[in-house]
């Protein structure tokens, strides 16, 4: 098999984790949100220290605890893929959920008592006032986080996961050492089209100012 | 009978007491106007009023019914109070418009909203929404804003903005319409297209109380002016009594300081 098609399989499994992170860490994050914004202290204490955990220690340290801590509880991990993505679902959920309470925190006060005053419940309040300008706040932030994670996914070689970085690597270990650059061209691509999608959606979004 | 009875209110936030047992009540078609140096109470009132803030204590009646009483143990429900609160119509200091909206959604966005409740709702769906729309039409140009309909907020002027506000109250038909200081965010060359749009509101028997400091407009355009200080209602009466022949010593203090133009 060539090297381009090896990287591009390579690739595959990048963009696999990628999207799989993606769909799954933004619902999560929303939940950890709505657990780290609660009245009900206790939860929104736990919320909190979990956040601080997933966010204060590295993501490959993240991924090894994915794949070997069920087995000290008796029940080792089956497939290293679905350790890859707990990994990465919960680390980008938790990094998200702060963007996300960020976003919800900065729209003025006056915004919810409008939707209130005129007869709105807290739901509509939420969905048809709220909502659509957090979206347009975080967008940046999030198209960062997004960015990032593309190339997050490289980590999942630490936990034996055949990506395009494990790819590459096994052809620079019989001396040919190019693939291992050119894997950053599969990246940049990637990463270019995203910008473009993002930066469409800001564009989009930036019909009204505030 | 009283459209508005407030009776007794109190407020308190943390140890400050912004409220200290205000009552007052008005009639049908009337406009009172509400004065008062910073700090006297006068927005807490009518956010109070509103259900914005909670007081905690006193009552309000609206058309002789009970809509609110502090004493109450058991918390009324969300849907009542929404129920409550659409007697009243607010307009902001801030405007507080929906900035991804319209004029014309701004304005339609609450009473689409509330068609939903509606029991022929799913069978009339389209008149109900045209008759909605037609409505907030006509409004938009009862405050002058017919070039404006689907322009955004963020390329109105602040009178233009305050001036749909306005409309966007009064799509809902309240029975009383609030004002927390509708000129205070405005420069003062735009004051005067506000005022012009709540002076034609009061010719058309609208019932409305107004927070300002705008002294010479509220004398032009009430019809009882309540002056309040540290928390109480320190003077009431008709516009000439109270602003031209004052007997409350903070009242004449607060005159001599403010321009009465």
């Amino acid at each position: 098999m060539n090297a381009w098609q090896s990287l591009l399989n390579g690739f595959g499994v990048n963009c696999m984790l990628f999207a799989v992170t993606l769909v799954l860490a933004v619902p999560l994050g929303l939940i950890i949100t709505l657990g780290t914004m609660a009245k009900f202290k206790p939860l929104k204490w736990v919320m909190k220290t979990f956040v601080w955990i997933i966010r204060g220690t590295p993501l490959m340290l993240q991924l090894f605890v994915a794949l070997y801590a069920p087995g000290l509880f008796g029940h080792p991990m089956s497939s290293r893929m679905t350790a890859a993505l707990i990994a990465l679902v919960i680390n980008y959920a938790a990094y998200f959920s702060e963007i996300f309470r960020g976003g919800i925190e900065s729209i003025p006060v006056g915004q919810y008592e409008a939707g209130q005053v005129l007869g709105l419940t807290k739901v509509q309040v939420f969905f048809k006032i709220v909502l659509f300008q957090v979206i347009k706040r975080i967008t940046p932030a999030m198209g960062n986080e997004i960015i990032t994670l593309v190339k997050d996914t490289a980590l999942a070689r630490v936990i034996g996961i055949t990506e395009i970085l494990m790819s590459a690597s096994r052809f620079a270990a019989s001396g040919v050492i190019w693939p291992l650059f050119a894997s950053g061209l599969y990246f940049l691509a990637f990463t270019a089209l995203l910008s473009a999608l993002l930066s469409y959606a800001e564009k989009r979004l930036n019909y009204y100012q505030g | 009978m009283s459209i508005l009875d407030v009776k007794n209110m109190h407020k308190s936030f943390g140890n400050t007491e912004v409220l200290n047992g205000v009552g007052f009540s008005m009639e049908q078609g009337e406009v009172i106007s509400i004065l008062g140096s910073s700090g006297s109470g006068k927005t807490t009132l009518l956010r109070c009023i509103n259900f914005l803030e909670r007081a905690d204590e006193g009552q309000i009646y609206v058309e002789g019914n009970l809509v609110f009483d502090a004493a109450e143990t058991k918390n009324r429900s969300a849907a009542q109070i929404r129920k409550a609160q659409l007697n009243f119509g607010m307009v902001f200091q801030q405007f507080n418009l929906f900035p991804q909206y319209s004029v014309l959604e701004n304005i339609t966005l609450a009473p689409k909203l509330l068609a939903k409740e509606r029991g022929d709702f799913k069978s009339n769906k389209k008149e109900i929404f045209s008759e909605i729309e037609k409505n907030a039409l006509e409004l938009i140009d009862r405050v002058g804003l017919a070039e404006k309909v689907n322009n955004y907020p963020c390329e109105l002027s602040g009178g233009q903005q305050q001036r749909v506000s306005i409309a966007r109250a009064l799509a809902l038909n309240p029975k009383i319409l609030l004002f927390d200081e509708p000129t205070s965010a405005l420069d003062p060359e735009l004051t005067g297209e506000i005022l012009k749009v709540i002076r034609a509101l009061a010719d058309q028997n609208m019932t409305m109380i107004i927070v300002t400091h705008e002294i010479g407009f509220a004398k032009n355009v009430s019809d009882r002016i309540i002056f309040m200080d540290r928390g109480v209602v320190a003077e009431e009466g008709s516009p000439e009594d109270v602003i031209d022949h004052p007997k409350n010593e903070r009242t004449k203090e607060f005159l001599s300081l403010v321009d009465r133009k």
